[in-house]
């Protein structure tokens, strides 16, 4: 019976999302996301204290608060006043946050969330080896029950035996490494999830010599396992899987908002010199500057109300409608089309934009990998890009931490006033991120937050444009519906911060499988 | 080792409700024990907790994983349930779907999970005291366990683990404590039905700026040495041990970082005074010694300015 059970040690990250996919001769035809939760939160914001906003909006997700609490702050700097004079301590101080929460994030994504769509697990069940973690899963298994760790897909599993396990090894090891990564995070932030270290005018902690000497060493050790860990895992991972750059393509246009201040003196968040590439651009090299007012979001097949379509998120409302749509996310679009956000759109506009971090790793990558630059637009291409952006930054952060000087400021005063406003655009790990705050008789009047899943995983816009997501999807060979493991591999190269549950529904529109791979 | 006695399951299910996943998150940066050491090793000698259904560290695809949530819930074998999030009770959502097809309402399932299991811990604030998704117009009926259990007339005892989220410790060693000792009787929960071991000392006596309150040192701004009453601190108010456990492997907490305490442990966060960074009442502080000149504290300007009727 043992031989017959799959151990799938994969965490998986949460929220609630629901891809529907009709296939007909084994194609997907058409597909739908639809994020089936509603907790309100931009209405739960409105009549409070505007300081508020960058602690409960972290609260929209436990998994990135990190970079919520980030883009709540920067629209608390605008419309507060402050956004021009933050001190560089409190600067760096919210990058190193920031950058901590995206080194947790990618480890985590590659090793529990998304390997296992790729690694045999039960190639450990014959392990005798001496690796202690080894030893401990296959304990587990030889207890033989096996939960959480329930059956998979069955699909094809193409890597090696000795690289499978250890694959699984690293993963018991990525769970540490991510732990630690969120003990960085707290040196600044106090704890984690849901950091208390950043308020609109800087950052609370003050700067000591040990504190930077604490996070230096766990960042080392962090890059360490990144650059003979992760990279050579993923690359792996990429060669044996190399169809996978030809699979789930998406619409091909890339948004980035950037994000790591590295001056706060420009006001203008699309302006700013920040350490990522800011821009539009496409996989066919096309590239032009971002212009935040070109976003808008539809609703038509969303549960809002229809007369709120259309509108920019600094304009938008969130009014229920539950008797229309399939979706709690809304379709944002820039100029009018659905983009892809995340670390394969912040590599394709820093490429683009000469950005020379992205280039040299891109570059390297791509030879290694022997694949067309244009496949980075690709299922495999995300993955790929993601691992070598965690390297990126955990080398920029060496850098950002020796600037911090030890008991000079990390804030500035702040007054809530009467009236005012203002907008936090800023990348997270899983993209671009966008929070607006109107402020009227000292209270919120209004917030919206426009997240990365919605642009990924958005409905069908008011033209019935696909998101980028279900664009990916359209067109996937499925070989066998039972097991759409082609599906899953799309859906979670996208990181989507949300549970996923996948319908595979056949061309009569009967459910032949129904998963909720969360 | 032939002599080992087989293992003990303890099944558990872990259900997410109206919530966001911070609690999972937490669970995983648990140090003592680790998340490996709870689900992959025996947490206790001869002990181990078998976690069936966990939407987030499970690997399972859905079908499966819900038919093994309602195997557990229908077998003999004794269950715990652990809720993630608010029942929400109005715009309700989807547990998953049962070997039909058909899907589960949340509510309806925690209901029936809830009946059957042999303790219910509700782990965050949502679930514990509703939280944040029910702290404003709460368009969804978010509900905490007790309300909903009690509405349902369900007897099974309940844990509430506060905090927003909750220490991984508060969590782990609460399991912990059920397979070493069993469940806890009633008088080790306090009224809101949580953990005294965690939750009986107020942090504002072990603050590590306790000193400069008894003195009159306020900070005024942040980033600033001194007591952060001024800033809003709620630590005065709120029942929790981080000032001696601290988070994330004990490197840092909310006081030691410059930020003041949000109450995030307590039944009415996040509306504990008039805001997160608001100066709570004086009046309705607990008794204790104040300044020499018996005032609490010398009036200073706000940081931020007067927000009438803040």
């Amino acid at each position: 019976m043992q031989t017959n059970i799959t151990i799938d040690p994969l965490v998986r990250v949460e929220g609630h999302l629901k891809v529907e996919c009709i296939v007909e001769d084994g194609v997907v035809k058409d597909a739908n996301c639809s994020g089936p939760m509603f907790r309100g939160f931009e209405r739960l914001l409105i009549g409070r204290d505007p300081l508020d906003a960058q602690q409960i909006a972290q609260r929209v997700c436990g998994v990135c608060p990190a970079v919520h609490g980030m883009a709540a702050t920067l629209a608390l700097d605008e419309a507060l006043g402050v956004n021009t004079s933050i001190p560089d301590n409190g600067r760096i101080i919210r990058n190193l946050i920031l950058g901590s929460n995206y080194l947790q994030s990618h480890i985590l994504h590659f090793y529990h969330l998304a390997a296992l769509d790729y690694v045999d697990c039960t190639k450990v069940a014959g392990y005798d080896g001496p690796d202690e973690d080894l030893k401990s899963v296959k304990a587990f298994i030889d207890r033989g029950v096996l939960a959480p760790f329930v059956p998979r897909y069955e699909g094809d599993y193409r890597l090696p035996a000795e690289v499978d396990r250890a694959a699984v090894s690293h993963y018991v090891k990525a769970l540490t490494m991510r732990r630690k990564a969120h003990e960085m995070l707290a040196i600044w932030g106090g704890k984690m999830p849901h950091y208390v270290g950043i308020v609109p005018g800087g950052a609370t902690e003050s700067v000591t010599p040990d504190k930077i000497a604490n996070y230096m060493s766990r960042l080392a050790e962090i890059r360490t396992f990144i650059e003979n860990v992760l990279i050579p895992d993923a690359l792996a991972v990429a060669g044996a899987y190399s169809d996978y750059f030809a699979i789930g393509k998406g619409p091909g246009e890339f948004l980035s908002y950037s994000a790591f201040d590295q001056e706060t003196a420009q006001p203008d968040l699309t302006k700013r010199a920040r350490f990522f590439a800011t821009g539009v651009a496409t996989i066919g090299g096309a590239l032009s500057g971002l212009q935040a007012n070109r976003i808008r979001e539809d609703v038509k097949h969303s549960h809002f109300a229809d007369a709120t379509t259309g509108k920019h998120p600094s304009e938008g409302e969130t009014e229920p409608d539950t008797a229309k749509g399939h979706t709690w996310l809304k379709a944002p679009r820039y100029d009018g089309r659905p983009v892809e956000v995340g670390p394969l759109a912040r590599a394709v506009v820093g490429y683009l934009s000469g950005h020379a971090p992205t280039k040299a790793l891109a570059d390297s990558a791509i030879a290694a990998l022997g694949v067309a630059p244009e496949a980075m637009a690709s299922t495999m291409g995300r993955h790929v890009a993601r691992v070598l952006e965690a390297k990126m930054l955990g080398d920029a952060m060496v850098g950002w931490v020796t600037q911090l000087k030890p008991g000079e400021p990390t804030a500035v005063p702040v007054k809530v006033p009467e009236e005012g406003s203002g907008m936090g655009l800023v990348e997270g790990p899983r993209g671009s991120l966008l929070h607006t705050i109107d402020i009227q008789g000292h209270k919120i009047a209004r917030y919206q937050l426009v997240v990365p899943t919605t642009w990924n995983c958005s409905p069908k816009d008011d033209k019935d444009v696909p998101g980028p997501c279900e664009q990916a999807l359209i067109g996937t060979k499925v070989a066998d519906a039972e097991n759409p493991v082609e599906i899953v591999r799309i859906v979670r190269s996208y990181d989507p911060c949300l549970a996923c549950a996948v319908h595979v529904v056949n061309v009569r529109r009967d459910t032949v499988a129904k998963v909720r791979a969360v | 080792m032939p002599d080992k006695p087989a293992t003990q399951e303890y099944p558990a299910i872990w259900l997410q409700g109206a919530g966001c996943s911070g609690c999972s998150v937490s669970v995983l940066n648990a140090v003592s024990p680790t998340i490996g050491q709870l689900i992959l090793d025996e947490a206790a000698p001869g002990k181990h907790v078998s976690l069936r259904f966990h939407p987030t560290v499970m690997a399972a695809t859905g079908r499966l994983a819900v038919e093994i949530m309602l195997g557990t819930e229908a077998g003999d074998e004794p269950f715990l349930l652990v809720l993630e999030g608010s029942v929400p009770t109005t715009i309700s959502e989807i547990a998953g779907s049962g070997p039909d097809g058909k899907e589960l309402d949340f509510t309806e399932h925690f209901v029936e999970l809830a009946k059957k299991a042999m303790a219910v811990v509700a782990i965050g604030d949502c679930a514990a005291f509703g939280g944040i998704p029910a702290s404003g117009p709460n368009l969804a009926g978010c509900k905490s366990a007790r309300e909903v259990m009690a509405e349902h007339g369900i007897a099974t005892p309940l844990i509430n683990l506060g905090g927003c989220p909750p220490h991984p410790d508060w969590f782990m060693q609460t399991v912990a404590t059920v397979l070493l000792y069993g469940l806890p009787d009633a008088s080790a929960l306090d009224a809101d039905l949580r953990p005294k071991w965690f939750y009986g000392a107020l942090i504002h006596e072990h603050c590590p700026r306790r000193p400069d309150f008894d003195a009159g040192k306020f900070a005024t701004a942040f980033g600033e040495p001194g007591c952060m009453y001024e800033l809003g601190c709620k630590g005065p108010y709120t029942y929790a041990d981080c000032p001696r456990r601290k988070f994330n492997g004990g490197v840092n907490w909310c006081i030691d970082a410059g930020s003041p305490c949000h109450g995030c442990a307590e039944t009415e966060f996040p509306n504990l005074g008039p805001g997160l960074y608001r100066k709570i009442d004086a009046g309705s502080l607990p008794r204790i010694e104040l300044t020499a000149d018996g005032t609490l504290a010398p009036v200073v300007p706000g940081p931020y300015g007067s927000t009438e009727g803040a």
